[in-house]
C-alpha cells in the first residue's frame, strides 16, 4: 500500500484539465456511475463554510462495517456450494441447516482470501486468531448463533488510502486514509421472505454460512462521499485479489455505517448504525441524510438515541428499524469446535508435524498477491503520462484499463491522445447506451485500428469520430470498409483542395477583408466552410496554411 | 423341538461371552450372525422391562447380520466386530433411523447421516441392535429423565440384591437406578442383549452407568474419537464412551473407533495400535496415584473398602502406590455447573422447531412460536441449565461466571499434570460414591442436586480431557455392583486399558449370564414379574443366571 499512496501523491500535483472527466460524470445515472460515487450536495464540501460569531460547525463521523461475501467455491465451514440466485433451499449442507450433531469444518480458501485481503489492507495478520458464538434467534440463522471473531480476529490495524474528486468544482482528486480496525471471518445469515399476505415466512438458507470477512472501518470519514470512496476503493481492491466479487445489488458486499455528529474539539456525539445499505451511491446517500438529520434534531433541541436505523431508498431517509437490536446481548462464547486458527509466516515457520500444503502460509499468499489498484493507478501516470484523473477512471471502471493497454499496444497513438478516446468517445457512448464494458460493440483491436488510420493521416479526427460512431452502429463492418464507404479519407489531390479553398475566398470577400484587416480568428470560419465542403475530408493544418497564403 | 431348545441354550450361553469370543463363534461357525442377532433381539423383548431401548431396529439388524453371514461363511470377515451385535445411545445420529435424544423435541426425527463412530461400527460389520435410553439431552445421572422414563438397572432383580432386600421386597418399587446418562447402554450391556454399546461422556455420563450396571466403561482422550453426528451436550468436554463387558473388548472397539475425522476439527491422529492389549505388563513397572481429595464426603464404606483392597492389591504386586493431591478438584462441580450451563444455552438455541424436531401449534408470531416450542419440548432440568447458561453468558456475568470458570477449568487440569509429570502412570480413584440408588429414593432429590452429587469423581477428568475408565470391582454389600476409576494420561488411553486389565483379570466380578430357564416355576421366563438374577459359583468364574 505504500507504493498506492505515493501513486496518489502524483495525483496530487496535476489538478487541472478535469473538464473531460467532469462532463462523463454529468452524463448519465446508470449504475456505471453509480459506482463513480456523486452525491448532489456533498457535506464535506459544506462544512469550511464557517459562521464567524457562533461556535464552529457540526461535522459528521462515520465509521463502516462491510461484509464482504468470500469468493470461495464452498461456504465458510461446510461444503456446499455457493451461488447467487440457486433455487431456495439447493445450497444447503446438514452443517447450514444446524442439523443437531454437525461440526463446523473451516475451509482453508477463506481464511487465505481473508489474509489476502489483511495484507492488502497493510494489516498485522495475526498468527492466532480464535473463533467465537454470537447469539440471537432470527428465523434465517438456524444454529441461533452465529460463527465469527469477536476477541481475536485474523487481521487487525491496517489502513486503506482512497480518493474522490473534490472541490468547489470537484476537479480536485482530493486523497483520504482511514484506519482499517480488523478484518474478522464470519458466516452470513440465510434469507427471510416475509409474506404477508399469507401471514407466513419463507426461509432461503442457500447464503446461510457463505463465509464473510467483515472489515470494520474506524470512524476517520466525515460525509457520505468520503464514506462511498472508500467502499469503492476497497471493492476494487477485493475485486482485484479475487477475494469477493464486490457486486452490491447481489449483497456480495453490504455496508452498515455508524453515523455521528459533534462540533470538532468535542466529544463525539451518540451514534447510530444504518444497515441495508446496498450500492455506493446509497452509501453516500444514507450517510449524508443521517448526518443531516442528527444535525437536524439537535438544532431543535431533540436528543439523539442510540439505535439501528435502515435506509430506504425509494424515500432517500432513513428509518429506524423495529427490532431493538441496540438492547441485544449477544452472549459471545469461544466456539468450542473450531482449535485456534494458525497461520505461518514461512513454510519453514511451520513446525513439524504439520503439512505445510494444508496450512495457510503468509509468504506464499504475499507472493501472488496482484497489483493493487493504487500501484495501477501510479504506474498509468507514469508510463503513459496521463492525468491522475484519468488514471482514476481507467482504474475504477472494471476492465478499462486492460481494453486501454491493449489498445496502447496495437496503435501507434499517442497514449495521451488514445486516453482521449477511451474515455471520452468509448466510455461516453457506454453510458449514454446504458452498457457495460464487455458489452461494447468497439473492442480494443477495431478501436486500434481506427487511431491508426487516424495516425496514418488518411482521415481526419473529425472523420474519425464519425466513423467511430458507425462501428458503434454496424461493429460487423470493419474500419476500413467504413471510412471507404463513408468516403471520408482525406482528399490526396493536392490540386482540388487548391481550387475548393479558392472558391471559397472568392465567395466570403468581406470575410477575406476583415482577416487582411488583421482579425485572424476570422480565418476558422472558412475553415468551417471548406471543411464542410470536404465533408472533413481534408487535413485542417493544410487547408488552414492555403487559406492564410490566399487571404495574406 | 428339543433340537431347537437345545440350540436356543447354545445360543442364549453365547451372550454371555466376549466379543473375542463370540466373533471366534461365528468364524468358526458354533453360531451365525443371524441366530446371534435373533437372540439378542428375543434378549431385548425379554428384558424390555427395563426400558433401556428406546427404539429397537429389528429388521435392520437382521439384514445386517444377514449381511454378515456372507461375509463369514466366505472366510472373510471385515474384522473383529463383523456380525457382533451393538446398542448405539440415543444422542447419536443414526441415518433415518430416529434419534430423540430421550426429548421431546426430537421425537420422531430422523437424520440423514451417521454419527462417524457409528459408520465406523458399521463398516466393520457390526449390527446394530437399536437406540438407548438416556436423560433428556443427556443431561442427567439418573437416567431418570428421559420423556421415555427412566431406565431400571438389570441388577435389581438379580438375586443378591434381591436377598438383601427379601423382608418386604417388591421389585416394581424397590428396583435401582442404572446411572446417567447412559444408562441404557449400560443397562443394554449389562443385561446381555448387546456386546458393547457407545454411550457418551460429558461429566461422566458413560462411566457412571457403566460403575452401578457394572460393565466396563471407557471415556477415552479427548479428541480421539470423532463427536460428528453425537448430539452435544457440552463440545468441550463431550466424548463418544465404549461400554463392553470386559477390557479387551473396550480396548478392540477403541482401536476401530479413534482416529482423526475431517468432519470434527477437535479429532487428533493417532497411530495404529495391535488389536490385543499386551498381557506381559510388569505392575512393578507401574506408579499408581491415589488423589486424597478424592475420600469426599458421602463415600459409601462399600466403595471405601473396595478402594484401599485395590489400592493394596497393586502395591502388594509390586507397584508404587502413593497418595497426590488434586487441590483444586473440589471446585470442579461448581465449574462444571457454569461451563455447562452456558454450552448449553448455546447448543440448545437451534432447537426453535423450524428446521426439525417438535413444532408448537402457536404460531401467532415467530417468537411465540419459538417461545411455546421450546417450552413444550424441553423438559424442566434442560430448560432450567438453558436458563442459567444465558445468565452466566450475559455481558454482565461473562467475566465473573464464564471467564472464572475457565480459569478454574485450567487449574483442575494442571492439578492432573502436575501429577503425571511427578512420574504416576495411572490415579485409581472410586467411580461414584457409592452403589446405585433406588429409584424412589434418588427421585426425592432434583437433577441438579443428583448430578453435582454424582459427577463429583468423574468430572474433573472431563475438564481436563484425560482418557478414564470403570472396571467393575466387586458386589457391595446390598448386592449392587460397584466400580472404581482409573485415570489415564493424554493419549495413552492403551496404557490406561493395559492396567486396567491387569486389575480386571484379579478381581473376580461376577458377570450376568443369562441363564435358560423354561424348566422354571411357572414358566414365564422374561416376563417383567419373574425376572430375576442369581449368582451361581463354579470354581472359576462367578456367575449371576437368571432364575
Amino acid at each position: 500500500m505504500a507504493a498506492s499512496s505515493s501513486g496518489n501523491r502524483i495525483l496530487l500535483h496535476k489538478l487541472n484539465e478535469l473538464i473531460t472527466f467532469k462532463r462523463i460524470c454529468n452524463i448519465t445515472q446508470h449504475d456505471i456511475f453509480i459506482r463513480r460515487i456523486r452525491t448532489s450536495r456533498s457535506k464535506c464540501q459544506l462544512q469550511p463554510k464557517m459562521h464567524t460569531k457562533s461556535p464552529p460547525q457540526m461535522v459528521g463521523v462515520v465509521g463502516l462495517e462491510i461484509h464482504a461475501q468470500i469468493h470461495a467455491a464452498s461456504k465458510l465451514f461446510s461444503s456446499s456450494g455457493v451461488r447467487f440466485s440457486a433455487p431456495p433451499n439447493s445450497l444447503v449442507a446438514c452443517f447450514d441447516a444446524s442439523l443437531p450433531g454437525t461440526l463446523p469444518v473451516l475451509n482453508r480458501r477463506c481464511v487465505e482470501a481473508s489474509v489476502m485481503t489483511g495484507l492488502a489492507l497493510n494489516c498485522t495478520i495475526n498468527r492466532k486468531s480464535l473463533f467465537d458464538r454470537k447469539h440471537y434467534f432470527y428465523a434465517d440463522m438456524p444454529a441461533g448463533y452465529q460463527i465469527t471473531q469477536q476477541r481475536l480476529p485474523i487481521a487487525v490495524n491496517g489502513s486503506l488510502t482512497y480518493s474522490y474528486l473534490g472541490g468547489r468544482k470537484r476537479n480536485q482528486v482530493v486523497t483520504k486514509n482511514v484506519r482499517i480496525k480488523q478484518i474478522q471471518l464470519e458466516q452470513d445469515s440465510g434469507k427471510s421472505l416475509h409474506d404477508d399476505h399469507r401471514n407466513q415466512t419463507l426461509i432461503d438458507l442457500n447464503r446461510a454460512g457463505v463465509g464473510l470477512m467483515e472489515v470494520v472501518m474506524e470512524a476517520d470519514m466525515e460525509c457520505g462521499e468520503e464514506a462511498a470512496a472508500a467502499v469503492r476503493e476497497l471493492q476494487l481492491i477485493l475485486q482485484t485479489l479475487g477475494t469477493c466479487y464486490g457486486n452490491m445489488a447481489e449483497g456480495q458486499l453490504r455496508v452498515d455505517a455508524n453515523v455521528s455528529v459533534h462540533r470538532p474539539g468535542e466529544p463525539l456525539g451518540v451514534r447510530t448504525e444504518v444497515k441495508n445499505i446496498n450500492s455506493a451511491r446509497y452509501v453516500a446517500k444514507a450517510i449524508d441524510y443521517e448526518i443531516q438529520r442528527q444535525m437536524e434534531v439537535l438544532d431543535t433541541g431533540g436528543t439523539i438515541l442510540n439505535e439501528t436505523r435502515a435506509f430506504d431508498s425509494k424515500s432517500g431517509a432513513t428509518v429506524p428499524m423495529r427490532d431493538k437490536e441496540g438492547l441485544q446481548d449477544y452472549r459471545f462464547m469461544p466456539e468450542p469446535n473450531l482449535p485456534p486458527l494458525f497461520v505461518y509466516e514461512s513454510v519453514a515457520s511451520v513446525p513439524a508435524g504439520v503439512d505445510p500444503t494444508q496450512v495457510v502460509v503468509i509468504d506464499r499468499l504475499k507472493a501472488i498477491l496482484p497489483e493493487l489498484p493504487g500501484v495501477k493507478r501510479a504506474q498509468l501516470v507514469e508510463e503513459y503520462g496521463l492525468l491522475p484523473e484519468h488514471s482514476f477512471t481507467l482504474v475504477n471502471e472494471v476492465g478499462l484499463m486492460d481494453y486501454f493497454e491493449r489498445v496502447i499496444q496495437k496503435t501507434k497513438a499517442e497514449p495521451r491522445k488514445v486516453i482521449g478516446w477511451v474515455i471520452k468517445e468509448l466510455l461516453g457512448n457506454l453510458n449514454q447506451n446504458g452498457l457495460r464494458l464487455t458489452q461494447s460493440p468497439i473492442s480494443s483491436e477495431a478501436l486500434a485500428e481506427l487511431l491508426n488510420i487516424l495516425e496514418s493521416g488518411h482521415i481526419s479526427t473529425s472523420a474519425a469520430k464519425v466513423v467511430f460512431q458507425e462501428m458503434w452502429k454496424l461493429p460487423e463492418k470493419s474500419v476500413k470498409q467504413l471510412v471507404a464507404e463513408l468516403d471520408l479519407e482525406l482528399i490526396s489531390d493536392q490540386e482540388q483542395i487548391l481550387q475548393i479553398c479558392r472558391r471559397v475566398v472568392d465567395a466570403h470577400p468581406e470575410e477575406v477583408r476583415v482577416i487582411r484587416a488583421g482579425n485572424k480568428k476570422v480565418l476558422n470560419k472558412l475553415m468551417g466552410i471548406v471543411q464542410k465542403e470536404t465533408k472533413g475530408r481534408t487535413d485542417p493544418l493544410q487547408v488552414r496554411r492555403i487559406l492564410e497564403e490566399m487571404t495574406s | 423341538e428339543d433340537i431347537n431348545s437345545g440350540q436356543t441354550q447354545t445360543f442364549t450361553a453365547m451372550l454371555g461371552l466376549s466379543i473375542k469370543e463370540v466373533s471366534a463363534a461365528l468364524r468358526d461357525g458354533r453360531m451365525s450372525a443371524t441366530q446371534l442377532c435373533r437372540t439378542c433381539l428375543d434378549r431385548i423383548q425379554e428384558t424390555r422391562c427395563l426400558n433401556a431401548y428406546i427404539t429397537v431396529t429389528e429388521d435392520l439388524a437382521m439384514r445386517q447380520a444377514l449381511e454378515a453371514d456372507g461375509r463369514l461363511s466366505m472366510g472373510k470377515p471385515l474384522g473383529p466386530l463383523d456380525g457382533i451385535p451393538f446398542s448405539v445411545k440415543d444422542n447419536f445420529c443414526t441415518k433415518s433411523i430416529e434419534t430423540t435424544c430421550g426429548s421431546r423435541m426430537l421425537r420422531g426425527y430422523r437424520p440423514p447421516f451417521h454419527a462417524t463412530v457409528v459408520q465406523k461400527l458399521l463398516d466393520q460389520g457390526a449390527v446394530l441392535l437399536g437406540k438407548t435410553n438416556l436423560d433428556e439431552f443427556a443431561m442427567g445421572a439418573g437416567s431418570t429423565d428421559s420423556v421415555f422414563g427412566p431406565v431400571r438397572n438389570p441388577w435389581s432383580y438379580a438375586t443378591p440384591y434381591c436377598t438383601y432386600h427379601s423382608e418386604g421386597k417388591d421389585p416394581e418399587s424397590d428396583w435401582v437406578i442404572t446411572g446417567g446418562s447412559s444408562g441404557g447402554s449400560a443397562a443394554s450391556v449389562a443385561s446381555l442383549s448387546s456386546f458393547l454399546s457407545l454411550g457418551s461422556d460429558t461429566g461422566g455420563s458413560t462411566r457412571n452407568p457403566g460403575s452401578l450396571c457394572g460393565v466396563v466403561a471407557l471415556k477415552p482422550t479427548y479428541g480421539l474419537l470423532s463427536r460428528h453426528g453425537l448430539i452435544p451436550l457440552v463440545n468441550s468436554m463431550d466424548v463418544p464412551g465404549i461400554l463392553t463387558r470386559n477390557v479387551q473388548d473396550a480396548a478392540t472397539v477403541l482401536g476401530v473407533l479413534q482416529g482423526q475425522d475431517e468432519k470434527d476439527s477437535t479429532t487428533v491422529s493417532v497411530p495404529d495400535s495391535p488389536a490385543s492389549l499386551p498381557e506381559d505388563l510388569d505392575i512393578r513397572d507401574v506408579c499408581v496415584g491415589i488423589p486424597k481429595e478424592y475420600h469426599a464426603p458421602g463415600l459409601s464404606a462399600d466403595t471405601l473398602a473396595q478402594w484401599d483392597r485395590v489400592a493394596g492389591m497393586f502395591e502388594q504386586a509390586g507397584a508404587r502406590v502413593m497418595e497426590v493431591s488434586l487441590p483444586h478438584t473440589q471446585h470442579s462441580i461448581v465449574c462444571y455447573h457454569v461451563l455447562c450451563c452456558s454450552e448449553v444455552a448455546s447448543n440448545m438455541a437451534r432447537f426453535d422447531g423450524l428446521q426439525y424436531g417438535h413444532r408448537s401449534e402457536v404460531d401467532s408470531s415467530t417468537e411465540a412460536l419459538y417461545a411455546t416450542t421450546r417450552h413444550e419440548g424441553f423438559n424442566d432440568v434442560v430448560r432450567r441449565r438453558v436458563l442459567s447458561g444465558n445468565y452466566f453468558l450475559l455481558k454482565q456475568s461473562h467475566e465473573r461466571y464464564f471467564v472464572k470458570a475457565q480459569q478454574v477449568r485450567r487449574l483442575i487440569a494442571e492439578d492432573f499434570w502436575r501429577v503425571f509429570r511427578a512420574g504416576v502412570d495411572v490415579l485409581l480413584t472410586p467411580t461414584t460414591l457409592g452403589d446405585a440408588a433406588r429409584y424412589a429414593d434418588f427421585i426425592q432429590e432434583d437433577n441438579r442436586t443428583r448430578s453435582a452429587q454424582e459427577d463429583v469423581f468423574t468430572q474433573p477428568v472431563n475438564m481436563a480431557g484425560l482418557p478414564a475408565v470403570t472396571v467393575p470391582t466387586a458386589l457391595s454389600s446390598r448386592g449392587l455392583p460397584i466400580g472404581l476409576q482409573l485415570i489415564g494420561q493424554t493419549l495413552q488411553d492403551r496404557k490406561l486399558l493395559t492396567v486396567a486389565q491387569w486389575m480386571e483379570q484379579r478381581l473376580d466380578f461376577p458377570i450376568i449370564c443369562f441363564h435358560d430357564d423354561t424348566q422354571g416355576q411357572d414358566g414365564q421366563t422374561g416376563s417383567r414379574e419373574r425376572m430375576q438374577f442369581r449368582i451361581i459359583k463354579d470354581n472359576t468364574k462367578s456367575h449371576a443366571v437368571i432364575k
